[in-house]
């Protein structure tokens, strides 16, 4: 397989945005409460893995999985909440939303740049075909 | 060498060169959030100078199991003048780079390659006025 720089750009974005959809989803739950400690949400997080093609030094990001976080979901006294357990506890979701909204920021970042490097390769790819016009 | 590659000099080779260079600058900014990845560039001008004057002498290897004089970076097998980015500042994950110098770096070499786009421009269009002869 050979990669060209439309490849290893367009597979970084896709990448990207599976980060951001998951960052979305972390901190769409933040703060959601459960009964048991096993219902409450962990935090999501996308493994990123780098592909190389041979010994070309070119490489592009595959997104190995999506795994859950090892953050531990805290247990809350709350006895009027209809979800509380027999003795008034709620588990609350496992997420991070400074970490999150951090990551997201960086996400976009990340993911402009990508833009930014298939906008310059389709340019000069258009600038190369019209050679000698 | 033939005559219409002299006459279109380095720049048809430059431009070949600096669109490779472009694809490992486009994977360092791929990278960017995997950890543990180095970041690579190619020695533009070493690659150059191999394209112009191939080396006079190299080692004959009469085994697949010789290692070759000239192996990427020390490492057998990987590609001549491909180097490793030494990081301003390394990150706690192990990735190498960036990503300021690496769009500085993408750029420079977007605008260098348009420079070689015009270089070779200007020469077809004096080749055409000159078959032309108008």
């Amino acid at each position: 397989m050979s990669l060209g720089i439309f490849d290893i750009a367009g597979r970084a974005m896709s990448a990207q945005l599976l980060r951001l959809n998951s960052s979305a989803s972390n901190l769409a739950n933040a703060g959601s409460v459960s009964t048991t400690e096993e219902g409450a949400f962990r935090s999501l997080k996308p493994v990123f893995q780098t592909v190389y093609e041979g010994n070309s030094g070119k490489a592009t990001v595959n997104v190995l999985g999506v795994v859950r976080a090892a953050m531990e979901p805290q247990r809350r006294y709350e006895p009027g909440n209809p979800l509380a357990d027999d003795k008034g506890y709620v588990h609350v979701a496992a997420v991070d939303p400074n970490a999150e909204l951090v990551e997201i920021v960086e996400t976009s970042r990340q993911y402009r740049n990508n833009i930014e490097v298939l906008e310059t390769a389709k340019s000069l790819t258009l600038e190369t075909l019209r050679l000698g016009r | 060498m033939d005559r219409l590659d002299q006459y279109f000099g380095v720049h048809g080779t430059a431009l070949t060169l600096r669109s490779e260079r472009m694809q490992i600058l486009a994977s360092n900014i791929a990278n960017a959030a995997t950890p543990g990845f180095k970041a690579r560039d190619l020695d533009f001008r070493a690659m150059l100078a191999d394209q112009e004057q191939p080396a006079a002498a190299t080692l004959r290897r009469t085994s697949a199991a010789h290692l070759s004089a000239d192996s990427g970076g020390g490492i057998p097998g990987g590609r001549p003048h491909l180097l490793y980015r030494q990081p301003l500042q390394p990150s706690l994950d192990g990735n190498t780079v960036e990503l300021a110098t690496e769009q500085v770096q993408f750029a420079e070499t977007a605008i260098r390659y348009r420079s070689s786009l015009s270089f070779l421009n200007s020469r077809i269009g004096n080749l055409m006025a000159a078959m032309k002869g108008e």
